[in-house]
C-alpha cells in the first residue's frame, strides 16, 4: 500500500511539474516595474485574451505588437497582462476573463472568435469593466465588437498575383469554409481577374488554423497542378517555403512573410491592430466609447482607410509597373470612391449576383457563402 | 498526367510519413521493453526546437540533428527514471511528459519563432537510382532524412527479431521476472531502449524543423506524436511494418488535400479518423487470431518491474 502511495506521488509530483512549465510560459506577462509603486498613481490597466502563444507568428502575435504599441503611445496604461493559449471552450475562457476583470482591469481585448459568449457573459456581471471583442458579432452596453476589412488588402495582393502568374494559375491553401476565409479568397480573386482576367485561383483547404506540416502539402499539391504563385490564409509559412522551394512565388499572410521565404513572398496582406487600441483605450477612459454597432454587427470595421490593415513591404521581384497599380487601386478604396465587392460580380456558375451599380452590404459581407467567378473549388463540406 | 500524380502522391507519403516513422519505431523499442510512453508529442517537440535552434546558431542541419537526439533522449530519460527506477504509472508519467514537452519547447523556442534555418536539409536525389521510371522520383529524391530511415527500419528489426540482445529485449518486455532469472539486467535494458526511443523521437521532431518546415513555430508537430503512438499498434510493435503503416497515415493526408484539386470530396474529418480505425482493425485481427502472444503486444508493457515482488 505505502508502495503505490509513493508511486502516486511521484506521478502527481510530475504532472504537477509540467502544469508549472506551463502556466510559467503560457501565464500572464506581467512585468514587475510595472506595477504601481506607493505614491504613484495607479495605472488604467488593460489586458489581453489570446488563442495561442504570442510567438505564433500570425494572428496573435499581429495582436501583441499592437498591445505592445498601445504600451508605448500611452504612458498611463499599464498593458502588461496578457494572458495566452486559452480555449476557447466556455469554461475556460469565461474563467479567464472573469478573472482579469476581478484583477482590476478597465479593459479587456478577446481577441479570437470563440470567446464571443463567454465576454458577453462575463460583461453582464462587470457592468463597469469595457469588454472588446474581435471578430465576433454581438454587442452589449460594455462590449464592443471589433474586426478589421482584410479583403481589400487581400484585394491589393490580388492584383500583385495576377500581374506575376505566367501559368494564370494561382493557388490558395485555406484554412475553414467560412465567411472571413471565403470573403478574403474572393477578394483576392477579383484582384487577381482585374490584374489578369484569364486568371484562375485554384482552393485547397486544410481544415486547421494551424499545421505547418500539412499547410505546406497543400501548397505542393497546388504547384503540381500548375500553380505558380501561391498565397494563403494560413498562419504559417509553410505554403511559402514550398513555392520557394519550386522557385515559384507567393503571397504571404499574417505577418511579413519575406524573413522566411525570401526568394517567394512579394507581399502580405497584414493586420495593423496597434491606432486602433490606442484610440479605443483613449476613448473608454475618456468614456466616449459606444459600442453600437456601425458596421453590419460590428461596432468597428477598419480596413485600409483606417490602416487597420495592409500589405507589406514588396520582394525585389514586383514590377514597378504593379506598384503603382497597387497605389491606384489602394487609393481608389481609401477615397471611397470605390470597393472590392461592388458589382457587377458573378458567382462560380457565371450567374449575377452584384449587378452592376450595386454594391455589397457590411452585413452581406460578413456572411459571405459563394464564391467569385474564378474561383475553382467547393465550399460545401463534402459528404465523404 | 494519372501517373505524375500517383507518383506524387507516393513521394509526398513517405515524406509525411518519416516523422511518423520515427517517432513510432522509438516508441516500438520502448513497448518491447515494456514501458509504455505516451511522451512521444512532447520528445519529438523538444527534439524539434532545441535542434532547430542549434542547426540556426553553427548553421549545421547535422549539428541540429545530433542535439535533437539528445534531447529527446533527456526527455525520454525522465519518463525512464519515473517508470523504472520509482514504478510510477506509466501512462501518468507519459502523459505529463507531452505537457511538458509541450511547454518547454513553447518556451525555450519562444525567441526563435518564425526565424528561418540559413541551412536545412534539402531533397538530394541519389545518382542512378533517382533516374529509375517511378520507383526513382518516389523513393530516391529525397532528403538524407529519408535514406537513414531506409536503413534503420531493416537494422530494427534485425536487432529486435534476430540479435541475442534483440531476444534480451522481447524478454524483458514479455516476461521481466524470467528474464531477470537468466541474468538479463531489467533495469539497464529498460532505460537503454527508452532512451535510445526518446532519440528516435528527437529525429522525428527534427526531421520537421530541419526539413520539412524548416522554421520554429509552437506545437508544429501537431499531433502528429499520437499518431505515432496508434502506429505502434498497427505494426503489431515489428519496425518493419511501422515503414508500411506510417507511409500509408502520410499518404491519406497527402490524398485528401490531392482529391480536392481533382474535384473529387472526401470528407476531411473521415480521412483523419482513419488512421485511428485501422488501428482498431488490426487489434482486432490481432486478437482475434489469437495471435497476440506471437505478435501482439509485450505482455509486460506498463507493468513496473519490481524483483521483490518476483
Amino acid at each position: 500500500m505505502k508502495k503505490v502511495g509513493k508511486k502516486t506521488l511521484w506521478a502527481l509530483v510530475a504532472t504537477l511539474m509540467a502544469a508549472l512549465m506551463l502556466a510559467g510560459c503560457g501565464g500572464s506577462g506581467g512585468e514587475e516595474d510595472k506595477q504601481a509603486g506607493p505614491g504613484e498613481e495607479e495605472k488604467f490597466k488593460v489586458a489581453f485574451v489570446y488563442i495561442t502563444s504570442a510567438g505564433d507568428a500570425g494572428w496573435t502575435y499581429a495582436h501583441d505588437l499592437g498591445r505592445l504599441y498601445l504600451q508605448d503611445q500611452l504612458d498611463w496604461v499599464d498593458a502588461s497582462e496578457i494572458v495566452e493559449n486559452v480555449p476557447e471552450n466556455p469554461a475556460d475562457a469565461e474563467q479567464v476573463i472573469t478573472q482579469l476583470a476581478e484583477q482590476g482591469n478597465k479593459v479587456i481585448f478577446t481577441t479570437s472568435f470563440g470567446y464571443m459568449d463567454p465576454t458577453i457573459n462575463v460583461a453582464q456581471k462587470y457592468p463597469d469593466v469595457t469588454f472588446v471583442h474581435c471578430s465576433g458579432y454581438k454587442t452589449a452596453d460594455n462590449v464592443g465588437a471589433y474586426f478589421g476589412r482584410m479583403y481589400q488588402a487581400r484585394y491589393l495582393s490580388g492584383l500583385v498575383a495576377g500581374q506575376a502568374t505566367e501559368s494564370n494559375i494561382i493557388g490558395y491553401v485555406g484554412a475553414h469554409p467560412i465567411p472571413e476565409v471565403i470573403r478574403g479568397i474572393n477578394a483576392f480573386t477579383v484582384g487577381v481577374r482585374a490584374a489578369n482576367p484569364d486568371a484562375v485561383v485554384k482552393v485547397v483547404w486544410t481544415n486547421s488554423w494551424f499545421d505547418p506540416t500539412v499547410e505546406k502539402q497543400s501548397a505542393e499539391v497546388l504547384l503540381d497542378a500548375g500553380a505558380d504563385v501561391i498565397a494563403q490564409h494560413m498562419d504559417s509559412p509553410a505554403p511559402q517555403q514550398a513555392a520557394e522551394e519550386r522557385g515559384k512565388l507567393g503571397i504571404g499572410y499574417n505577418s511579413d512573410m519575406r524573413a522566411q521565404a525570401p526568394g517567394a513572398v512579394m507581399t502580405s496582406p497584414m493586420w495593423e491592430w496597434g491606432p486602433y487600441y490606442v484610440e479605443t483605450v483613449q476613448a473608454i477612459k475618456d468614456g466616449t466609447f459606444d459600442p453600437t454597432p456601425t458596421a453590419g454587427s460590428l461596432t468597428y470595421w477598419g480596413g485600409l482607410k483606417e490602416g487597420l490593415v495592409k500589405i507589406s513591404d514588396y520582394g525585389p521581384m514586383v514590377p514597378e509597373e504593379t506598384k503603382q497599380l497597387v497605389e491606384q487601386e489602394k487609393a481608389r478604396i481609401i477615397s471611397g470612391e470605390w470597393d472590392v465587392f461592388y458589382g457587377p460580380l458573378k458567382d462560380q456558375n457565371g450567374e449575377v449576383k452584384v449587378a452592376e451599380g450595386q454594391k455589397m452590404t457590411d452585413d452581406e459581407m460578413l456572411a459571405m457563402d459563394w464564391f467569385v467567378e474564378g474561383v475553382e473549388g467547393k465550399i460545401t463540406a463534402p459528404q465523404f | 498526367m494519372n501517373t505524375d500524380i500517383a507518383i506524387a502522391i507516393l513521394a509526398t507519403a513517405i515524406t509525411a510519413g518519416t516523422p511518423i516513422m520515427y517517432a513510432a519505431l522509438g516508441e516500438i523499442l520502448a513497448e518491447r521493453a515494456g514501458i509504455l510512453n505516451l511522451g512521444v508529442e512532447g520528445m519529438m517537440l523538444v527534439g524539434a526546437v532545441s535542434g532547430f535552434i542549434l542547426a540556426l546558431h553553427t548553421s549545421n542541419p547535422w549539428a541540429g540533428l545530433l542535439l535533437a537526439m539528445l534531447a529527446g533522449g533527456f526527455m525520454a530519460l525522465i519518463h525512464a527514471f519515473l517508470t523504472i527506477t520509482l514504478k510510477a504509472n506509466q501512462v501518468v508519467s507519459g502523459l505529463a511528459l507531452t505537457l511538458f514537452g509541450t511547454g518547454l519547447a513553447g518556451y525555450i523556442g519562444k525567441s526563435y519563432v518564425g526565424i528561418r534555418l540559413p541551412e536545412s536539409f534539402r531533397a538530394v536525389p541519389v545518382p542512378v537510382l533517382s533516374d529509375i521510371p517511378i520507383i526513382g522520383p518516389v523513393l530516391f529524391n529525397h532528403d538524407p532524412l529519408v535514406y537513414i530511415s531506409y536503413f534503420i527500419v531493416p537494422a530494427l528489426w534485425f536487432l529486435v527479431f534476430r540479435t541475442r540482445a534483440g531476444l534480451n529485449l522481447r524478454a524483458v518486455g514479455e516476461n521481466p521476472a524470467a528474464a531477470d532469472s537468466v541474468g538479463i539486467n531489467v533495469f539497464r535494458t529498460r532505460y537503454i531502449y527508452v532512451i535510445a526511443g526518446g532519440m528516435l523521437a528527437g529525429i522525428g521532431g527534427a526531421y520537421l524543423s530541419l526539413h520539412y518546415v524548416p522554421v520554429w513555430v509552437e506545437n508544429m508537430t501537431a499531433g502528429r506524436g499520437w499518431i505515432a503512438v496508434a502506429l505502434v499498434i498497427f505494426a503489431t510493435w515489428n519496425p518493419a511494418n511501422a515503414i508500411w503503416g506510417a507511409y500509408l497515415f502520410g499518404g491519406l493526408d497527402a490524398l485528401g488535400l490531392r482529391l480536392q484539386t481533382l474535384n473529387v470530396t472526401v470528407s476531411p474529418y473521415f480521412l483523419k479518423m482513419l488512421p485511428y480505425i485501422f488501428t482498431v482493425l488490426v487489434l482486432i485481427l490481432v486478437t482475434r487470431r489469437n495471435m497476440l502472444s506471437r505478435r501482439g503486444s509485450p505482455k509486460a508493457l506498463g507493468l513496473p518491474y519490481d524483483r521483490e515482488e518476483r
